[in-house]
């Protein structure tokens, strides 16, 4: 099982009826394999993707305090987005068992930033635990259900890439109980606490928290028995699968005691207070933040991030540690020394509409200030058609924000936004109200490939159809942006090179004079409609004589299937890789590229 | 108790050639003769293209990821993963490589042009399964030290066959990817 799989298989074990998510790596299997689990064996839970990850986060919490288990999962920087509901639960505490799912991203592998959100759960105060491996991430479902149902709180599940896209041996087992009916038993002093009763909600949190510090299932536990030494070595996540295989290897295991921590937060008081009393010095290696290790109060004896001892960014590599504990166990080791080539850079797929979207904007507003988002479409930087990307829904806002810098300028620039339709859905909505509102001079495409792309394709509020496929109610994304007052809004599909680059003209200039204008993008992911099976008319294409290696289609255009060849110095067209949408022939300055 | 064989072996080539696919029916081979294992996997934004690098772990292992100069072998669909992940590998580490050229990377390397045969089958989207199958080969040369791949082409015919249940056009377009890899002599 995939540790995604595995997380999604013990949910269903433990009985949880109600799981909702925002796609992201690397959550994004979470669900979806909750859905296929649940169809394979017609368990009746709720599951579904929700627009962002607070509604997410909202809807699951509301099924907890129903007396039900529920879940959501999402990825590091989701949690941002639902922390709102995060620090509020915490007061408000749950009934049936409430699991939220963090998954980090060290490294970071596809992802914004490194940030480790056990410290969202210290700041919360709520407990996170922090598996090493898929198959202790399914164990940890059990286990946390079972802390959050014995203190009323919820409880956090943090793995990191490396468990969620490990793949392991693991057995199944029973399916829990879905009997349970809902029942919400009214309690407005709780459930719609006023600051009056928050306070004293904080207060029961603070005694629940000292209890959970010595809750016995979760203790660090000694992994190697026989080991004695005045050195210890603390671990937590996937850090705890590397040691253990390292310290083996080392011949280390029966000399240091290797500590595993379970529950980073809070850590439990009774183990801070044995390294104080057994040890001379600790090694403590986790990701990505010092969280145990700013808990163990007594500095002198701690080595770790916060004296350097252990790199504070990145994702810690095997190597990375065995070279720690060759160092910390006075082993000679002979640095390995690696000369990193550098891997491809990822680029918009051949075919994929974004791409003919991005030539069009950069030939509407050659000189404009490009914003954009998170989504397949980030790729746009290569095309040198994206500028700016802070966070889900910023390309709308910070369009706002040029604009009223500019304001005061003789010449203004353009400014064009894009935004893919599942990031419009999620955060771009109140960005576009505002710019309607404050009448901003700026041309939004919403590049609408129906589907949410980058984590593997799954449906939007638009597609018509929920997690398993089934039939739902679609918005209109017209009808939507109109709705927020944007009077311009025009639809084309970008592959139309000749008619959508006047269109894309036509909003960049009606921004100019009049406010904001939205063009809808319109074309399927080519992922998206090659696994459904859609069948396209294939438009072959060769490179003539006429190509004169200029190669403005490999820096313009970028398509993967537009090789350069440096012997001939000119364009190749690779057969393998093309997907025959036929827009490389309208790039071509020489007109070198043609239909055949 | 499970039986123990070790063996680490590192998979890599660029987003869309399936390198995730195979790793998954290698997984499941080991999983079907009864071995413990770990894989380590890219999904997300480089899949778009980018390099793409799995870890399988075979045998008795904690980690998810290989270490530097551990790694048994490695399976590279693209020439350039030999520069890229070549440290992996151990002293003697062996390397199935798609290439139209010999490869003069110094381990015990064998090329296939993966590329050609795939095309040459109008499979162009099989490269994987054609190097895989290719990868299966019986070789006395790695078997003597106990080196080669831990499962057999038949393992990975069944796996296939259970992994694309109901799908039957692509299976039979699968098996015969594979089988043409399988087909193509050591030079």
């Amino acid at each position: 099982m995939l540790g995604n799989e595995a997380i999604a298989q013990g949910l269903l074990e433990e009985g949880c009826s109600v799981a909702t998510s925002y796609p992201g790596t690397p959550a994004s299997e979470i669900l979806a394999s909750f859905v296929k689990i649940k169809e394979k064996n017609s368990l009746p839970a709720h599951s579904q993707w929700a627009i962002n990850e607070k509604v997410a986060f909202e809807i699951a919490y509301a099924g907890c305090i129903a007396g039900l288990r529920t879940a959501v999962s999402m990825k590091q920087v989701g949690l941002n987005v639902a922390s709102d509901p995060l620090m509020s639960a915490a007061y408000m505490g749950t009934k049936g068992g409430f699991v939220v799912i963090s998954a980090d991203d060290p490294g970071p592998h596809s992802s914004q930033t490194e940030q480790d959100s056990r410290l969202m759960a210290m700041m919360a105060k709520i407990p996170v635990l922090d598996p090493d491996s898929p198959a202790q991430a399914k164990d940890m479902i059990s286990i946390g259900y079972d802390l959050s149902e014995a203190f009323e709180i919820p409880v956090m599940l943090r793995p990191t890439t490396r468990v969620c896209h490990s793949r392991q041996d693991i057995e199944a087992g029973k399916f829990g109980s879905f009997e349970k009916k809902a029942v919400f038993e009214k309690n407005p002093s709780r459930w719609a606490a006023t600051p009056k009763f928050r306070f004293r909600l904080h207060t029961e949190l603070e005694k629940k928290l000292e209890k959970i510090a010595a809750y016995e299932k979760t203790a660090p536990v000694k992994l190697n028995r026989k080991a004695a030494s005045k050195k210890a070595v603390i671990v937590s996540g996937v850090a705890a699968a590397h040691t253990k295989e390292i310290m083996k290897d080392l011949g280390l295991w029966d000399k240091i005691p290797l500590f595993q921590v379970i529950q980073p937060y809070p850590l439990h008081r009774k183990f801070i207070s044995s390294l104080r009393a057994g040890y001379d010095e600790v090694l403590v290696i986790e990701e990505t933040a010092p969280v145990i290790e700013m808990q163990i109060t007594d500095r002198r004896i701690v080595k770790g991030k916060l004296d350097g001892f252990v790199s504070g960014v990145g994702e810690i590599e095997p190597e990375a540690i065995e070279q720690m504990l060759c160092d910390f166990a006075g082993l000679k080791k002979e640095k390995i020394a690696i000369a990193q080539q550098p891997g491809r850079r990822p680029t918009l797929c051949a075919g994929c509409p974004h791409r003919a979207s991005f030539f069009a904007i950069k030939k509407a507003a050659p000189k404009g200030i490009y914003t954009s988002d998170i989504g397949c479409y980030t790729l746009g930087l290569n095309l040198g058609a994206v500028d700016t990307v802070l966070c889900m829904g910023a390309a709308i806002s910070q369009a706002e924000g040029f604009y009223h810098a500019f304001k005061n300028d003789g010449k203004r620039p353009d400014i064009v936004a894009t935004i893919g339709d599942s990031t419009f859905f999620h955060a771009g909505i109140p960005a576009l109200i505002d710019t309607v509102v404050q009448n901003v001079g700026f041309t939004l495409v919403i590049l609408d490939n129906r589907t949410t792309a980058m984590t593997g394709n799954q449906p939007t509020p638009s597609s018509g159809f929920g997690a398993s496929g089934e039939t739902l109610e679609s918005v209109d994304i017209e009808a939507l942006v109109r709705g927020c007052g944007v009077k311009f809004c025009k639809t084309g599909d970008p592959c139309k090179t000749k008619e959508f680059i006047p269109l894309v003209k036509e909003a960049v200039s009606y921004a100019r004079e009049k406010g904001p204008a939205v063009v809808i993008a319109r074309h399927p992911c080519i992922i998206d409609s090659r696994r459904a099976g859609e069948k396209t008319e294939k438009i072959i294409v060769g490179i003539t004589d006429a190509c004169e290696g200029c190669e403005y289609c490999i820096k313009h255009f970028e398509c993967p299937a537009i090789l350069f060849d440096n012997d001939k110095k000119r364009a190749e067209i690779d057969p393998l890789l093309c997907s025959g949408c036929g827009v490389c022939v309208n790039v071509c300055p020489k007109k070198a590229i043609v239909i055949r | 108790m499970k039986r123990s064989v070790n063996r680490q072996i590192v998979i890599s080539g660029v987003g869309g050639q399936g390198v995730l696919f195979i790793t998954r029916l290698l997984a499941e081979a080991a999983i079907m003769k009864g071995f413990r294992v770990f894989t380590s996997e890219t999904h997300g934004m480089a899949q778009r293209g980018g390099t793409v690098l799995s870890h399988l772990k075979i045998g008795d292992f904690s980690s998810p990821l290989i270490r530097p100069f551990q790694a048994d072998g490695l399976i590279a669909l693209k020439s350039e993963s030999i520069l890229q992940h070549g440290a992996f590998l151990k002293k003697g580490g062996w390397i199935f490589v798609n290439s139209p050229k010999k490869s003069d990377a110094g381990f015990n390397t064998y090329v296939i042009d993966a590329d050609a045969v795939s095309l040459k089958a109008e499979n162009p989207k099989s490269v994987n399964l054609v190097i895989l199958g290719f990868a299966l080969k019986e070789r006395k040369d790695l078997e003597v030290e106990g080196k080669s791949l831990f499962c057999t082409f038949e393992d990975i015919k069944q796996v296939l066959a259970a992994q694309l249940k109901g799908k039957g056009k692509m299976l039979d377009a699968s098996l015969s990817a594979l089988e043409s890899g399988y087909a193509v002599s050591i030079k």
